[in-house]
């Protein structure tokens, strides 16, 4: 339809809608709604109906409306506001764009497959109002099609590779400086008196939750701190690079006042600021040309994770997904609520499950023996729901990022050395053989010795007695015996990957000899001429039934 | 996958047969026709026509599926699809709903495959997930597998072991039938199964000549009486897997007697049911007799053990290839494992703890000359010592799989430089294994600035909190 207020010599009237990127700093699609513009307002829509059924922690949500406030206060100080919008994209805009009379819309480029398919379809309705719709990309270091491009149009599924091919492109896109008084000053925004009412930030009550007894957030959203925490970090690269590197130490395990991953995920922080401080950082200190590509190593994992992610919708499932193997998970709610609440009955993953679920954040070590815990290691359950667990409790949960990780640590892609395995036990004692962090997230267990506090359930009686704990009444039991279930484990997933054997290269423990004649697998009734992991569904049952009669 | 060689299913090449033979039959029949029909064209009744040879030929390439769309086409095709050769392999597959998200054979489909072919049956498995109710009816399929002459059976658990829910009985009813009936059984794979002496003692009864495989991991209720029966009395046994409760100096010497042939692989589970279990230990001369006689047999090994239970183990030589150690290991006994285990070709070590391996991994080098593969998991060795490691490996190291973390940067050599130095003494481009670090910025920078080069003194304070820095 032909929107009736165009005619000639028509304001430029700019929205620009905040998704993630939720900052002022590094916004080169923000500046593009201001520049020439008449009027500019930013909004955020969220649905607070959809908040409880929204696979979404409270620490989450409660991260996400600290970040708006923190915009909303940034924006004020340059005399405008963050405008929340309640419902679902498709029918506020509409509405906004009649309203406010909107010939341009600005958003930050979303590279996930449903950020794509949902702005697919916001950018068709935009054109159908006659408001212009700019999208660049700022939450990536580099642009992920020219990646994709650079390797034969299809993503790298190896870090290395990866690394070979970003090494060969133009460094990242210099960072932008903030939204400047200036800028803001051109443009002038409507606040209507009501605005708090109309267009307010929601509270967590509104959301649906209770907040009695809610502990402090141990990380605090928004921009600002975001930025804060930058400074502080770059602080203690210096320091530390002047004198010995730290190993991972129990320190470490416990959220760090300079950790930046849940501002890289919402957006608060732009990975190109942080890349070039990097960078910068790197050059002062060795007074060399350029910093290996493995100063920037996390920042190219988040990378690589977005790049296998962003032409693949069935990226975050088994089935239908090209880079999947299929592996006969288990399926066990029991089993699963379990770890999901930390009640597994050892103490290294329930402490870790707990920090999870009260913080919102846990040590990349962590992860990987939770994970493989749930997963290859004891409970043979499915990835997937793992990375819901993950999804809705942990701060730095990038779909992508989340996805990809769990498939990596699931041995499901991209990695196949399956024998690599974290002892429940073991793990956790090496990593931190004081056990602090069990007595501070298991309080129960504080009063157990170094010697059990990883394996109470093998304490003698008097022990376990005199730490007021007695295992199987105040502590469980361990849900599983580790030693039997690894050893199940390492044989599903060989036979998993001894049928993969001729594709995918052979994997340490996966071609076990065998005698070749008479174990010859028979056929089942689903194809297997075919290479690759997928196997196809049946299409009919009733026709296989009717051809037997 | 591996195929049957012989035109089953191979999707990879032709099969053998005689499509030669088989094309110039069609084209001699489709000219015959032709002839008598006139001069019309009738390329519809050619189809109708194909030989059974060659619509056999082809059905065997067809998933089966595809096979039962076709096989709705006409009677010949329908006949076709009926034959026996199509019926030889079958793996069905039990699942439930609520346990596994695979699908399942159809039930109308079992019923069908018992009532018409089962007779035809020859290589049969059972693929069940996690529930009772699945391995219970691979039971009961096996149960009424009366006309069946089987040369493989497979009873396999995708997830958790579910044939052990399974009431004992029924099991070793259903097993029982097949035993009896199929007579020249030459493949078995029933681990984690109730299997128990006395059907070990059907099985021989009934099938000693044919027997070549036999895998039993984890079969609680068979002693080391009831293998030594199977080893006496199968002497065409040439691959083994079992627990090492069931491994005795006599069942070795049983393998190694003169009318048996050269057993080609055994491979051993060595599983920790509680903390502090005693192992028996097998005489080195039951092993020597075992390598005298069959001198190129794989002997695999898998530990699943505490730290502390390794005492009855690696203090003679022990004539294992494939190693696997399932849990953390010390640094002593992979010390006993450098002196003791000349014949090793794979090691996998899945963690050690924070003491590096730098000697012990020499040794190994110097006296597992026939070491072709390694894997370290939460282990730690100096980049220097892994750099002579692969030195004095050289080129026969095929699969070298080191998680990054494992190395530690010191005088001579950074992360950043030790990749080219292994490439170049392997002979191809190597580098560590990696696993994703999620979290930006953590306190760990070990490899980004490449620090001066000294000893590191961090390096003997395992666990030592530098509590300044945070």
């Amino acid at each position: 339809g032909h929107a009736p207020w165009l005619g000639v010599a028509m304001a430029v009237n700019s929205v620009h809608w905040f998704r993630k990127g939720l900052r002022l700093h590094d916004n080169p699609v923000l500046q593009e709604a201001l520049d020439g513009a008449d009027g500019a307002r930013c909004v955020y829509i969220l649905d607070p109906w959809f908040a409880g059924a929204a696979n979404v922690g409270i620490n989450r949500w409660r991260f996400l409306l600290e970040a708006l406030e923190d915009l909303d206060s940034s924006l004020k100080k340059l005399k405008s506001r963050l405008f929340v919008i309640r419902g679902q994209p498709t029918d506020v805009f509409p509405r906004l764009f009649k309203e406010w009379e909107v010939t341009r819309l600005t958003f930050e480029y979303d590279p996930e497959p449903y950020g794509k398919e949902r702005d697919g379809a916001i950018i068709k309705m935009a054109q159908e109002f006659g408001v212009e719709t700019i999208v660049r990309n700022a939450h990536t270091l580099y642009d992920l099609d020219r990646i994709i491009e650079a390797n034969n149009n299809s993503p790298p599924l190896t870090f290395k590779r990866f690394q070979a091919i970003v090494s060969r492109l133009e460094l990242p896109r210099r960072p932008l400086p903030p939204i400047s008084q200036q800028q803001m000053d051109r443009c002038r925004t409507n606040i209507a008196d009501n605005h708090n009412q109309q267009y307010s930030i929601p509270s967590l009550e509104e959301l649906g939750f209770r907040t009695e007894g809610l502990p402090p957030a141990v990380w605090h959203g928004g921009e600002s701190e975001a930025l804060d925490r930058l400074n502080k970090h770059l602080d203690k690269k210096v320091w530390v690079a002047n004198f010995e590197p730290p190993r991972v130490n129990t320190c470490s395990l416990y959220a760090s006042p300079t950790g930046l991953s849940p501002y890289l995920r919402f957006g608060c922080l732009s990975c190109r600021v942080l890349y070039y401080n990097l960078r910068e950082l790197y050059m002062k200190l060795r007074k060399r040309c350029s910093p290996p590509l493995s100063l920037f190593g996390q920042l190219l994992w988040r990378e690589f994770f977005y790049t296998a992610a962003t032409n693949n919708p069935n990226f975050d499932r088994m089935e239908a997904n090209p880079i999947c193997v299929q592996i006969p998970w288990d399926q066990n709610p029991e089993a699963l609520a379990k770890w999901a609440e930390g009640r597994t009955g050892f103490p290294w993953i329930d402490a870790i499950m707990t920090q999870l679920r009260q913080e919102g954040w846990i040590h990349h070590l962590a992860r990987h023996a939770v994970a493989c815990f749930l997963t290859r290691g004891d409970l043979w359950i499915s990835w997937e729901s793992g990375m819901k667990v993950f999804e809705e409790l942990l701060l730095d949960a990038d779909w992508s990022v989340n996805a990809g990780s769990w498939m990596w640590l699931s041995c499901s892609a991209f990695f196949q050395q399956f024998f690599h395995c974290y002892c429940p036990v073991g793990f956790g004692r090496r990593t931190d053989p004081s056990g602090d962090y069990i007595r501070r997230y298991i309080p129960m267990l504080k009063d157990y010795p170094d010697r059990y506090i990883y394996e109470p359930w093998n304490a003698p009686q008097s022990v376990q007695k005199a730490a007021n704990c007695v295992v199987g009444v105040d502590y469980p039991k361990p849900m599983i015996n580790h030693a039997e279930g690894s050893r199940l484990n390492i044989e599903r997933m060989k036979q998993v990957y001894q049928q993969l054997s001729h594709y995918r290269g052979l994997s340490l423990l996966a071609s076990v000899p065998t005698i070749q004649e008479e174990a010859e697998p028979p056929m089942t009734d689903e194809s297997l001429s075919g290479s690759g992991p997928g196997r196809r569904k049946h299409k009919s049952k009733i026709l296989i039934f009717r051809w037997m009669m | 996958m591996k195929r049957i060689k012989g035109g089953e299913e191979d999707g990879h090449g032709p099969p053998s047969g005689s499509p030669p033979e088989a094309c110039k039959k069609v084209r001699t029949q489709a000219s015959e026709e032709s002839e008598a029909a006139g001069a019309s064209d009738a390329p519809v009744s050619d189809w109708a026509r194909l030989p059974q040879e060659l619509l056999l030929h082809i059905f065997q390439y067809l998933p089966l599926l595809d096979r039962a769309y076709a096989s709705q086409v006409g009677r010949r095709w329908n006949q076709t699809f009926h034959m026996p050769e199509l019926w030889r392999c079958f793996e069905f597959e039990l699942n439930q709903p609520a346990s596994s998200y695979l699908k399942a054979t159809h039930p109308d489909l079992i019923k069908q495959i018992i009532k018409r072919h089962s007779n035809h049956l020859q290589y049969v498995s059972f693929k069940v997930d996690s529930s009772t109710e699945s391995a219970e009816a691979a039971c009961d399929i096996l149960s009424q597998l009366v006309n069946c002459s089987l040369k493989t059976l497979g009873l396999i658990s995708t997830a958790r072991p579910s044939f052990m829910e399974v009431p004992k009985s029924h099991f070793i009813s259903a097993l029982t039938v097949v035993f009896v009936n199929s007579k020249s059984l030459s493949s078995l794979k029933i681990d984690d199964t109730p299997v128990d002496d006395p059907s070990l003692k059907v099985l021989v009864a009934n099938n000693s000549d044919t027997l070549k495989l036999l895998k039993m991991s984890s079969c609680p209720h068979v002693s080391p009486a009831g293998i030594l029966c199977v080893a006496d009395q199968c002497h065409g046994l040439r691959e083994l897997a079992l627990n090492y409760h069931l491994l005795s100096d006599e069942l070795l010497l049983a393998l190694s007697s003169e009318k048996h042939v050269h057993l080609e692989h055994l491979r051993i589970d060595v599983v920790s049911e509680n903390p502090g279990q005693h192992f028996h230990t097998i005489k080195r001369s039951s092993w020597d007799a075992m390598v005298r006689h069959s001198p190129k047999f794989n002997l695999v090994m898998y530990f699943f053990l505490y730290e502390d239970e390794f005492g009855p183990f690696f203090n003679e030589e022990v004539p294992v290839t494939h190693l696997y150690f399932g849990r953390s290991v010390s640094k002593e006994v992979l010390g006993r494992v450098g002196l003791h285990c000349p014949r090793l070709v794979e090691l996998v070590v899945c963690a050690n703890g924070l003491r590096p391996l730098d000697e012990e991994l020499i040794r190994i080098a110097k006296h597992c000359t026939q070491l072709s593969a390694i894997g370290l998991g939460e282990c730690e060795v100096s980049c220097s010592a892994f750099v002579e490691f692969v030195k004095m490996c050289g080129r026969r190291l095929s699969q070298l799989s080191i998680m990054e973390e494992v190395l530690i940067p010191d005088n001579k050599y950074s992360l950043d430089e030790i990749h080219w130095e292994v490439s170049k003494h392997l002979g191809r481009v190597w580098f560590p294994d990696m696993m994703p670090t999620w979290v930006p910025f953590c306190d760990q920078w070990r490899s980004s600035i490449p620090w001066k080069k000294q000893a590191a003194p961090w390096l003997h304070q395992k666990g030592a909190c530098t509590s300044g820095l945070t």
